[in-house]
């Protein structure tokens, strides 16, 4: 492979276009995020100003989002319900990963088709419609009314009682898993499909089980894209108030509704600057366990 | 499935998120041309004008209009905080009319180009967020209340007791979704004002709403009139106007204002500071203000207007329907909403922070 040193006009005519694109609409928002979060509302003629903020390197925003217990409790509420969807996520998309990976290349992308196919509907629209899947009058409940009537239960125990299945912590993982298993899916397809067939054939001809071969080749083989998948589950879902919002009961607010309200009915972009940033620490400190976790396996981040 | 369906009638503020977010927001040219462009940017709520209003006022004055739409208060503000995108003409809420000139970003209006003022019911034409209407004209008002479907609550009396304070339709309630008014109506309830920055007020509005917060179902993101259509609640904080939409279309479905009192709104029409087209803007105000004009806007929307000569032109079931116009006795006891300065609004979604987190 050629040196960048020795075609420099091409390194940079192939890197510029994403270089300014991630300088300019990446890193220059995010310092503008990450200079707000030291900032205060300005005083204007003694009046705290609606729309000016002054920097002024103030460590109180963070100090409040950290003394006041409410927020760490919102986020380490996050963190679990991300977890949860997320290990969620990766149980269900392992055997489908799996299932497309080892059929006909021909049904491969039919079967990718289908799980991309929900991508190029809008998130809103999917969650909205999942509104329409899990209410009391849904088609969930229906269509266990509809069995429970034709197995004559009403008879037996009375009148079917309907699930309730919509706004709770249920209904916010259940809609992140839905949202973001394309997102798991993806990268365990590509990982498996790269996997050695020949080296699970070696396992079960040197006498492991089908069990052993699967955690102690498939599992370490793909690892990769597992590590991949859950990040891109994991971040997404931390940060997401959509869901949340429409899905959730009473206390299913999330770290990303906090955020947001900071910006709008709140108006304190400050603070939601600060509540942003302890947020991407968060981020970082999962992104730290991962390369810490394939460093120990030897593996390629 | 049809109960859900989101109807396309009187909803100012359902459904936007989702045409917002498919649409993605277009970008509005700034006009800087001396003479006017034909031309006028509209940012509104969603189905809040007439059928053909917009397209009749092109074709009397052959000013185009492109319209633009907003979902709540809040982004109507955050998007206007750091510099006019592009807007003419703007539709905020009192309250947001009254932060609006705190921040200084509403242009004078010039009253001589807006003849059918004289069109304004004696009540309107003066406003105590915007005295003398000097950067705002009066577009719509209504109420928040009680939306009920009286087939599974019954009779019930007019208070904001079902809500707040009572476990009698435990798991089947919905509130509103934004703090500043599920906390104001607590206070409210309360014996408060719903404008109390007396923060030991806040504060007992705040455990009401954490000891009531089992019995509730859902702070509704504006969708409260949907859960109660679809049966999903039988009781309802809501928007006037929201309420109405789904009565029409099923008789058990009531709304009162509590005798308590609530909140009462007025939507205003406003130009924003650095409009490229300021006049044709207030060719605009004055257009919906003109009496067929705004009797085609309300008979569509079904807001209550404060447009007399509009009224005028409507028939009883509309001028009289207490849910578009609730008893005076009653709305003399609603407040507006007003702006109390950025400590309280702090305090306020704290105490929403906290109430969810409980």
């Amino acid at each position: 492979m050629e040196s960048y040193h020795r075609n420099r006009r091409l390194f940079w005519l192939l890197a510029g276009p994403g270089s300014f694109w991630l300088l300019f609409f990446f890193l220059v928002p995010l310092g503008i995020v990450w200079t707000l979060s030291f900032g205060e509302k300005a005083v204007i003629d003694g009046q705290i100003s609606i729309t000016e903020t002054e920097i002024t390197w103030t460590l109180a925003n963070y100090l409040r989002a950290l003394a006041d217990p409410v927020y760490l409790k919102i986020i380490w509420k996050s963190v679990w319900i991300s977890v949860f969807a997320t290990l969620l996520c990766l149980l269900i998309a392992y055997p489908v990963a799996f299932l497309i990976s080892f059929t006909s290349p021909r049904r491969q992308a039919w079967l990718l088709l289908a799980v991309i196919l929900p991508f190029w509907i809008n998130l809103l629209i999917r969650t909205y419609a999942l509104i329409a899947v899990f209410r009391t009058k849904g088609y969930v409940n229906f269509t266990l009314e509809w069995i429970y009537n034709g197995l004559w239960l009403d008879h037996l125990f009375g009148a079917f009682q309907p699930l309730e299945l919509l706004y709770n912590n249920f209904a916010v993982v259940a809609g992140l898993v839905y949202v973001f298993m394309p997102f798991m899916v993806l990268p365990l397809y590509a990982s498996i499909e790269r996997l050695d067939r020949s080296m699970l054939e070696a396992s079960l001809d040197l006498g492991a089980g089908q069990f052993t071969t699967f955690l102690r080749v498939t599992v370490p083989l793909t690892m990769p894209g597992i590590i991949s998948g859950v990040i891109l589950v994991f971040i997404p879902s931390l940060g997401s108030f959509l869901t949340a919002d429409l899905l959730g009961g009473t206390n299913a607010t999330m770290i990303g509704n906090v955020i947001e309200r900071q910006f709008k009915a709140a108006n304190d972009w400050p603070f939601g600057a600060a509540l942003s940033f302890l947020l991407m620490y968060v981020t970082f400190g999962a992104l730290a366990l991962r390369a810490v976790i394939s460093r120990q396996s030897g593996m390629p981040a | 499935m049809q109960a859900y369906a989101p109807s396309f009638r009187p909803d100012r503020r359902g459904l936007m998120k989702a045409a917002g977010a498919l649409a993605g927001l277009s970008l509005l040219p700034k006009g800087t041309l001396a003479a006017e462009d034909k031309q006028v940017n509209f940012y509104n709520w969603d189905t809040y004008i007439g059928e053909t209003t917009l397209d009749d006022f092109t074709a009397a004055t052959g000013i185009e209009v492109k319209l633009d739409l907003f979902a709540d208060n809040d982004e109507l503000f955050a998007k206007l905080r750091e510099g006019n995108p592009g807007y003419d003409l703007i539709v905020p809420t009192n309250d947001f009319v009254e932060r609006m000139l705190v921040a200084g970003i509403l242009m004078p209006l010039d009253h001589d180009k807006i003849p059918n003022m004289s069109n304004l019911g004696a009540n309107f034409r003066d406003a105590s967020f915007d005295p003398g209407l000097k950067h705002s004209i009066p577009y719509m008002w209504g109420t928040i209340g009680v939306g009920y479907n009286t087939a599974r609550t019954g009779d019930i009396s007019k208070s904001w007791k079902h809500l707040y304070d009572s476990d009698q339709f435990a798991g089947q309630i919905s509130l509103l979704g934004d703090g500043q008014n599920v906390i104001g109506h607590a206070m409210k309830y309360l014996g408060h004002s719903l404008n109390s920055t007396d923060i030991a007020h806040v504060k007992e509005a705040e455990e009401l709403l954490i000891s009531q917060k089992e019995n509730i179902k859902v702070f509704a993101d504006d969708n409260g009139q949907d859960l109660l259509a679809s049966g999903e609640v039988v009781i309802a904080q809501e928007w006037n106007g929201d309420i109405l939409q789904v009565m029409t279309e099923d008789d058990d479905i009531s709304f009162y204002v509590p005798d308590e009192g609530g909140l009462i709104w007025q939507d205003c029409l406003c130009i924003p500071n650095d409009a490229p087209h300021p006049d044709n803007a207030h060719d605009l105000i004055n257009y919906i203000l003109d009496a067929d004009a705004g009797a085609a806007i309300a008979d569509f929307i079904q807001y209550a207007t404060p447009n007399d000569a509009a009224r005028a032109k409507l028939g009883p079931e509309y001028n009289e329907n207490p849910a578009i116009f609730p008893p005076d006795e009653t709305v003399a006891r609603c407040e507006f909403q007003l702006y109390l300065g950025e400590e309280h609004v702090k305090n306020i979604n704290d105490a929403w922070t906290r109430v969810q987190a409980a």
